[in-house]
Protein backbone atom coordinates (compact mmCIF):
# COMPACT_ATOMS: atom_id res chain seq x y z
CA UNK A 1 0.00 0.00 0.00
CA UNK A 2 1.12 3.28 -0.88
CA UNK A 3 2.26 4.86 2.30
CA UNK A 4 3.18 8.11 0.45
CA UNK A 5 0.03 9.13 -0.42
CA UNK A 6 -1.13 8.92 3.13
CA UNK A 7 -1.94 12.52 4.30
CA UNK A 8 -1.55 13.11 8.04
CA UNK A 9 -3.93 15.98 9.10
CA UNK A 10 -3.34 17.64 12.61
CA UNK A 11 -6.98 19.17 13.91
CA UNK A 12 -6.33 21.86 16.77
CA UNK A 13 -7.42 24.84 17.77
CA UNK A 14 -5.08 26.25 20.63
CA UNK A 15 -8.48 26.81 22.78
CA UNK A 16 -10.46 24.48 24.06
CA UNK A 17 -14.27 23.56 23.35
CA UNK A 18 -14.43 24.92 19.73
CA UNK A 19 -15.43 22.13 17.94
CA UNK A 20 -12.16 19.95 17.51
CA UNK A 21 -13.38 16.91 18.20
CA UNK A 22 -16.47 17.42 17.14
CA UNK A 23 -15.01 18.08 13.12
CA UNK A 24 -12.92 15.38 13.32
CA UNK A 25 -15.86 12.66 14.13
CA UNK A 26 -17.79 14.21 11.51
CA UNK A 27 -14.92 14.88 8.59
CA UNK A 28 -13.50 11.34 9.60
CA UNK A 29 -17.43 9.94 8.59
CA UNK A 30 -17.53 12.27 5.60
CA UNK A 31 -14.42 10.84 3.85
CA UNK A 32 -15.09 7.42 4.83
CA UNK A 33 -18.25 7.79 3.07
CA UNK A 34 -16.81 9.29 0.25
CA UNK A 35 -14.42 6.07 -0.26
CA UNK A 36 -11.50 6.74 1.55
CA UNK A 37 -10.06 5.10 4.08
CA UNK A 38 -9.57 6.78 6.91
CA UNK A 39 -8.51 6.47 10.53
CA UNK A 40 -9.18 9.00 13.32
CA UNK A 41 -6.13 8.54 16.41
CA UNK A 42 -7.49 10.47 19.50
CA UNK A 43 -4.13 12.17 20.47
CA UNK A 44 -6.04 13.63 23.55
CA UNK A 45 -5.63 11.08 25.65
CA UNK A 46 -6.01 12.05 28.92
CA UNK A 47 -9.60 13.73 28.18
CA UNK A 48 -10.57 11.50 25.21
CA UNK A 49 -14.12 11.62 23.92
CA UNK A 50 -13.41 10.91 20.03
CA UNK A 51 -14.84 7.30 20.97
CA UNK A 52 -17.93 9.05 22.71
CA UNK A 53 -18.79 11.07 19.69
CA UNK A 54 -18.41 8.41 17.29
CA UNK A 55 -20.33 5.83 19.55
CA UNK A 56 -17.22 3.65 19.95
CA UNK A 57 -16.79 3.99 23.41
CA UNK A 58 -17.70 0.58 24.42
CA UNK A 59 -15.21 -1.25 21.93
CA UNK A 60 -11.86 -0.23 23.28
CA UNK A 61 -10.17 -2.54 24.45
CA UNK A 62 -6.96 -1.50 23.32
CA UNK A 63 -4.46 1.70 22.65
CA UNK A 64 -1.89 2.91 20.81
CA UNK A 65 0.90 2.60 23.72
CA UNK A 66 -0.23 -1.67 23.78
CA UNK A 67 0.66 -1.18 19.88
CA UNK A 68 3.88 0.42 20.54
CA UNK A 69 4.82 -1.93 23.95
CA UNK A 70 3.98 -4.48 21.46
CA UNK A 71 0.99 -6.37 23.43
CA UNK A 72 -0.99 -6.41 20.61
CA UNK A 73 -0.78 -6.10 16.78
CA UNK A 74 -2.45 -3.20 15.46
CA UNK A 75 -5.45 -4.14 13.96
CA UNK A 76 -6.21 -5.30 17.08
CA UNK A 77 -6.03 -2.16 18.59
CA UNK A 78 -8.07 -0.51 15.66
CA UNK A 79 -12.01 0.37 16.41
CA UNK A 80 -14.00 -0.25 13.04
CA UNK A 81 -16.69 1.81 12.84
CA UNK A 82 -19.97 -0.56 12.51
CA UNK A 83 -22.11 1.17 9.62
CA UNK A 84 -18.99 2.92 8.18
CA UNK A 85 -16.00 0.11 7.85
CA UNK A 86 -13.69 2.66 5.92
CA UNK A 87 -13.18 4.59 9.16
CA UNK A 88 -11.46 3.80 12.42
CA UNK A 89 -10.55 4.92 15.60
CA UNK A 90 -6.95 4.63 17.27
CA UNK A 91 -6.76 6.31 20.55
CA UNK A 92 -3.40 7.40 21.57
CA UNK A 93 -3.69 6.08 24.99
CA UNK A 94 -5.61 5.59 28.27
CA UNK A 95 -5.81 8.42 30.83
CA UNK A 96 -3.94 6.02 33.32
CA UNK A 97 -0.94 5.83 31.82
CA UNK A 98 -0.25 10.19 31.35
CA UNK A 99 3.23 10.88 30.38
CA UNK A 100 3.86 7.96 28.60
CA UNK A 101 4.07 8.91 24.94
CA UNK A 102 6.55 11.04 23.16
CA UNK A 103 6.42 12.95 19.75
CA UNK A 104 9.02 9.70 18.20
CA UNK A 105 5.77 7.29 19.44
CA UNK A 106 3.61 9.56 17.93
CA UNK A 107 5.62 9.44 14.45
CA UNK A 108 5.62 5.48 14.83
CA UNK A 109 1.99 5.22 15.42
CA UNK A 110 1.17 7.57 12.47
CA UNK A 111 3.67 5.73 10.17
CA UNK A 112 1.58 2.68 10.77
CA UNK A 113 -1.37 3.83 10.50
CA UNK A 114 -0.42 5.46 6.61
CA UNK A 115 0.32 1.58 5.60
CA UNK A 116 -3.07 0.32 5.75
CA UNK A 117 -5.11 3.86 5.68
CA UNK A 118 -5.60 7.17 2.87
CA UNK A 119 -6.36 9.64 5.68
CA UNK A 120 -4.98 9.72 9.18
CA UNK A 121 -6.73 12.68 10.95
CA UNK A 122 -4.86 13.34 15.03
CA UNK A 123 -7.37 15.07 16.96
CA UNK A 124 -5.58 17.11 19.15
CA UNK A 125 -5.48 17.92 22.72
CA UNK A 126 -6.61 21.86 23.89
CA UNK A 127 -3.47 23.89 24.49
CA UNK A 128 0.21 24.32 23.25
CA UNK A 129 1.64 22.23 25.97
CA UNK A 130 3.76 18.45 25.79
CA UNK A 131 0.15 17.13 24.61
CA UNK A 132 -0.24 19.40 21.58
CA UNK A 133 3.44 19.00 20.61
CA UNK A 134 3.09 14.91 20.52
CA UNK A 135 0.41 15.20 18.40
CA UNK A 136 2.12 17.79 16.14
CA UNK A 137 4.50 15.80 15.61
CA UNK A 138 2.54 12.93 13.52
CA UNK A 139 1.29 15.48 11.52
CA UNK A 140 2.35 16.79 8.18
CA UNK A 141 -0.85 19.20 6.90
CA UNK A 142 -3.65 20.40 9.95
CA UNK A 143 -6.68 22.08 9.95
CA UNK A 144 -6.77 25.06 12.31
CA UNK A 145 -10.04 25.15 13.94
CA UNK A 146 -11.71 28.72 15.17
CA UNK A 147 -14.86 30.32 16.38
CA UNK A 148 -15.71 33.87 15.79
CA UNK A 149 -14.67 35.06 19.48
CA UNK A 150 -11.79 36.91 20.22
CA UNK A 151 -10.09 34.09 22.70
CA UNK A 152 -10.65 31.59 20.04
CA UNK A 153 -8.95 33.53 17.18
CA UNK A 154 -6.01 34.79 19.63
CA UNK A 155 -5.11 30.83 20.65
CA UNK A 156 -5.63 29.99 16.98
CA UNK A 157 -3.07 32.44 15.94
CA UNK A 158 -0.43 30.98 18.83
CA UNK A 159 -1.28 28.03 17.31
CA UNK A 160 -0.37 28.70 13.50
CA UNK A 161 2.93 30.19 14.98
CA UNK A 162 3.94 26.78 16.19
CA UNK A 163 2.36 25.14 12.97
CA UNK A 164 4.90 27.37 11.03
CA UNK A 165 8.06 26.44 12.50
CA UNK A 166 7.40 23.01 12.92
CA UNK A 167 6.86 23.53 8.84
CA UNK A 168 3.26 21.81 8.93
CA UNK A 169 1.84 22.73 5.61
CA UNK A 170 -0.14 23.62 4.38
CA UNK A 171 -2.56 24.83 7.15
CA UNK A 172 -6.17 25.67 6.39
CA UNK A 173 -8.99 27.18 8.65
CA UNK A 174 -12.42 25.99 9.63
CA UNK A 175 -14.52 28.71 11.54
CA UNK A 176 -17.02 27.36 13.62
CA UNK A 177 -20.03 28.11 15.21
CA UNK A 178 -21.18 31.28 12.84
CA UNK A 179 -24.28 33.03 13.68
CA UNK A 180 -25.40 34.57 10.37
CA UNK A 181 -27.54 37.01 12.52
CA UNK A 182 -25.08 37.93 14.76
CA UNK A 183 -23.07 38.67 12.09
CA UNK A 184 -25.14 40.79 10.22
CA UNK A 185 -25.53 42.49 13.18
CA UNK A 186 -21.72 43.33 13.33
CA UNK A 187 -21.95 41.70 16.55
CA UNK A 188 -19.95 39.17 15.67
CA UNK A 189 -16.51 39.08 14.13
CA UNK A 190 -16.91 38.67 10.56
CA UNK A 191 -15.76 36.02 8.34
CA UNK A 192 -13.29 37.79 6.25
CA UNK A 193 -12.41 39.73 9.73
CA UNK A 194 -11.18 36.85 11.04
CA UNK A 195 -9.36 35.37 7.27
CA UNK A 196 -7.54 38.66 7.18
CA UNK A 197 -6.34 38.24 11.16
CA UNK A 198 -5.04 34.83 10.63
CA UNK A 199 -3.81 35.06 7.53
CA UNK A 200 -5.27 31.26 6.05
CA UNK A 201 -7.34 30.08 3.24
CA UNK A 202 -11.08 29.15 4.70
CA UNK A 203 -11.66 25.42 4.37
CA UNK A 204 -15.24 25.20 5.44
CA UNK A 205 -17.62 27.65 7.39
CA UNK A 206 -19.53 25.56 9.61
CA UNK A 207 -22.91 27.76 11.65
CA UNK A 208 -24.13 27.13 14.86
CA UNK A 209 -26.34 24.47 14.70
CA UNK A 210 -28.73 22.99 17.67
CA UNK A 211 -27.92 19.64 15.48
CA UNK A 212 -24.82 19.43 16.52
CA UNK A 213 -25.95 18.65 20.33
CA UNK A 214 -28.49 15.96 19.04
CA UNK A 215 -26.24 14.29 17.43
CA UNK A 216 -23.29 13.71 20.32
CA UNK A 217 -25.99 13.02 22.49
CA UNK A 218 -26.74 9.53 20.16
CA UNK A 219 -23.31 9.36 18.89
CA UNK A 220 -24.01 9.35 15.43
CA UNK A 221 -22.10 12.20 13.90
CA UNK A 222 -24.31 14.26 11.28
CA UNK A 223 -22.59 13.01 8.46
CA UNK A 224 -23.06 9.72 9.31
CA UNK A 225 -27.00 9.56 8.87
CA UNK A 226 -26.94 11.83 5.98
CA UNK A 227 -28.76 14.50 8.18
CA UNK A 228 -29.26 17.54 6.12
CA UNK A 229 -28.98 20.52 8.72
CA UNK A 230 -26.59 23.57 7.85
CA UNK A 231 -23.80 21.72 10.28
CA UNK A 232 -24.15 18.15 8.79
CA UNK A 233 -23.64 20.25 4.83
CA UNK A 234 -20.71 22.01 5.85
CA UNK A 235 -19.21 19.02 7.50
CA UNK A 236 -19.39 16.66 4.69
CA UNK A 237 -18.14 19.93 2.16
CA UNK A 238 -15.06 20.08 4.41
CA UNK A 239 -14.36 16.63 3.79
CA UNK A 240 -15.45 17.23 -0.51
CA UNK A 241 -12.63 19.83 -0.46
CA UNK A 242 -9.95 18.04 1.57
CA UNK A 243 -10.54 15.54 -1.25
CA UNK A 244 -9.96 18.14 -4.52
CA UNK A 245 -13.19 19.38 -4.68
CA UNK A 246 -14.30 22.72 -5.77
CA UNK A 247 -17.12 23.03 -3.20
CA UNK A 248 -18.34 26.94 -3.27
CA UNK A 249 -18.28 28.30 0.71
CA UNK A 250 -21.64 29.39 2.02
CA UNK A 251 -22.50 32.67 2.46
CA UNK A 252 -23.37 33.46 5.87
CA UNK A 253 -25.36 36.40 5.25
CA UNK A 254 -27.69 34.75 2.20
CA UNK A 255 -28.30 31.79 4.78
CA UNK A 256 -31.15 34.37 5.97
CA UNK A 257 -33.83 35.67 4.22
CA UNK A 258 -36.77 37.92 4.17
CA UNK A 259 -36.94 41.80 4.75
CA UNK A 260 -34.57 41.43 8.13
CA UNK A 261 -31.52 39.89 6.59
CA UNK A 262 -32.07 42.51 3.04
CA UNK A 263 -31.78 45.40 6.09
CA UNK A 264 -29.31 43.54 7.44
CA UNK A 265 -26.73 43.56 4.18
CA UNK A 266 -28.01 46.82 3.81
CA UNK A 267 -26.20 47.99 6.89
CA UNK A 268 -22.94 46.41 6.05
CA UNK A 269 -22.57 48.27 3.30
CA UNK A 270 -19.72 50.34 4.02
CA UNK A 271 -20.11 54.30 3.59
CA UNK A 272 -16.36 55.69 4.41
CA UNK B 1 -17.31 52.88 8.71
CA UNK B 2 -20.74 50.87 7.46
CA UNK B 3 -24.35 52.06 7.43
CA UNK B 4 -24.91 50.89 10.68
CA UNK B 5 -22.01 52.18 12.25
CA UNK B 6 -23.35 55.99 10.61
CA UNK B 7 -26.69 55.19 11.87
CA UNK B 8 -25.91 54.10 15.66
CA UNK B 9 -23.66 57.24 15.92
CA UNK B 10 -26.43 59.44 14.76
CA UNK B 11 -29.06 57.69 17.74
CA UNK B 12 -25.96 57.81 20.02
CA UNK B 13 -25.61 54.19 20.66
CA UNK B 14 -22.72 52.14 21.87
CA UNK B 15 -21.48 51.41 18.13
CA UNK B 16 -21.38 47.25 16.95
CA UNK B 17 -19.11 45.34 18.86
CA UNK B 18 -17.61 43.30 15.78
CA UNK B 19 -15.66 46.40 14.57
CA UNK B 20 -14.04 46.36 18.67
CA UNK B 21 -12.94 42.98 18.68
CA UNK B 22 -11.11 42.89 15.60
CA UNK B 23 -9.36 46.35 17.07
CA UNK B 24 -8.29 44.80 19.94
CA UNK B 25 -7.36 41.35 18.56
CA UNK B 26 -4.94 42.77 15.78
CA UNK B 27 -3.76 44.89 18.88
CA UNK B 28 -3.12 42.02 21.00
CA UNK B 29 -1.79 39.59 18.47
CA UNK B 30 1.00 42.20 17.55
CA UNK B 31 2.11 41.95 20.66
CA UNK B 32 2.06 38.24 21.01
CA UNK B 33 3.38 38.17 18.01
CA UNK B 34 6.69 40.18 18.48
CA UNK B 35 6.96 39.07 22.45
CA UNK B 36 7.58 42.58 23.46
CA UNK B 37 5.91 43.15 26.52
CA UNK B 38 4.25 46.91 26.89
CA UNK B 39 6.71 47.67 28.95
CA UNK B 40 9.64 46.99 26.63
CA UNK B 41 7.14 48.50 24.12
CA UNK B 42 6.93 51.90 26.32
CA UNK B 43 10.85 52.03 26.72
CA UNK B 44 11.71 51.69 23.18
CA UNK B 45 9.10 54.44 22.22
CA UNK B 46 10.86 56.71 24.63
CA UNK B 47 13.92 56.27 23.55
CA UNK B 48 12.45 56.51 19.72
CA UNK B 49 11.36 59.73 20.21
CA UNK B 50 14.31 60.93 22.19
CA UNK B 51 16.59 59.82 19.30
CA UNK B 52 14.14 61.58 16.41
CA UNK B 53 13.79 64.70 18.92
CA UNK B 54 17.56 65.20 18.84
CA UNK B 55 17.07 65.90 15.25
CA UNK B 56 13.73 67.44 14.47
CA UNK B 57 10.89 68.77 16.99
CA UNK B 58 7.88 66.91 16.99
CA UNK B 59 4.71 66.69 18.30
CA UNK B 60 4.69 64.83 21.20
CA UNK B 61 0.85 64.82 21.75
CA UNK B 62 0.18 63.59 17.94
CA UNK B 63 3.00 61.38 17.25
CA UNK B 64 3.01 57.63 17.90
CA UNK B 65 4.80 54.31 18.10
CA UNK B 66 2.88 51.15 17.58
CA UNK B 67 2.84 47.50 16.31
CA UNK B 68 0.65 46.68 13.47
CA UNK B 69 0.45 43.53 11.94
CA UNK B 70 -0.94 42.14 8.77
CA UNK B 71 -0.03 38.85 6.67
CA UNK B 72 1.03 37.73 9.50
CA UNK B 73 4.13 40.03 9.46
CA UNK B 74 4.63 42.29 12.28
CA UNK B 75 5.46 45.70 11.73
CA UNK B 76 6.45 48.63 13.71
CA UNK B 77 5.12 51.90 12.43
CA UNK B 78 5.80 55.26 14.06
CA UNK B 79 3.83 58.21 12.84
CA UNK B 80 5.66 61.23 14.28
CA UNK B 81 3.98 64.66 12.90
CA UNK B 82 7.37 67.42 12.61
CA UNK B 83 6.69 70.50 13.78
CA UNK B 84 10.08 72.06 12.14
CA UNK B 85 13.31 70.88 12.08
CA UNK B 86 15.89 71.86 15.06
CA UNK B 87 18.50 74.30 13.87
CA UNK B 88 20.81 74.77 13.83
CA UNK B 89 21.20 71.06 13.76
CA UNK B 90 23.33 68.98 16.03
CA UNK B 91 26.77 69.65 16.05
CA UNK B 92 28.34 66.62 13.77
CA UNK B 93 31.26 64.60 15.08
CA UNK B 94 34.39 66.73 13.79
CA UNK B 95 36.19 65.48 10.90
CA UNK B 96 39.52 65.63 10.06
CA UNK B 97 40.24 68.03 8.08
CA UNK B 98 43.11 68.96 6.34
CA UNK B 99 43.86 72.54 8.69
CA UNK B 100 43.79 69.90 11.70
CA UNK B 101 45.85 67.68 10.07
CA UNK B 102 48.26 70.40 9.83
CA UNK B 103 48.22 71.43 13.20
CA UNK B 104 48.52 68.51 14.81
Amino acid sequence: MAATSTRYILICSGKGGVGKTTLTANLGIALAKQGARTAVLDADFGLRNLDLLLGLENRIVYTAQEVLAETCRLEQALVKHKQEPNLALLPAGNPRMLEWLQPDDMRKIAAMLGEHFDYVLIDAPAGIEGGFRNAMAAAREAIVVTTPEVSAVRDADRVIGLLNSEGVKPIQLVLNRVRPKMMANQEMLGVSDVTDILALPLLGLVLEDEQVIVSTNRGEPLTLTGNSSPAGRAYTNVARRLQGEEVPLIDPSRERQGLRATIGRLMQTKIF
Amino acid sequence: MTLLDVINKLLGRQPASANTAKQRLQLVLAHDRSDLNPELLQQMRREILEVVSRYVEIDFEEGDVTLETEDRVTALVANLPIRRAKLPAPAPIPEPTLENELSS
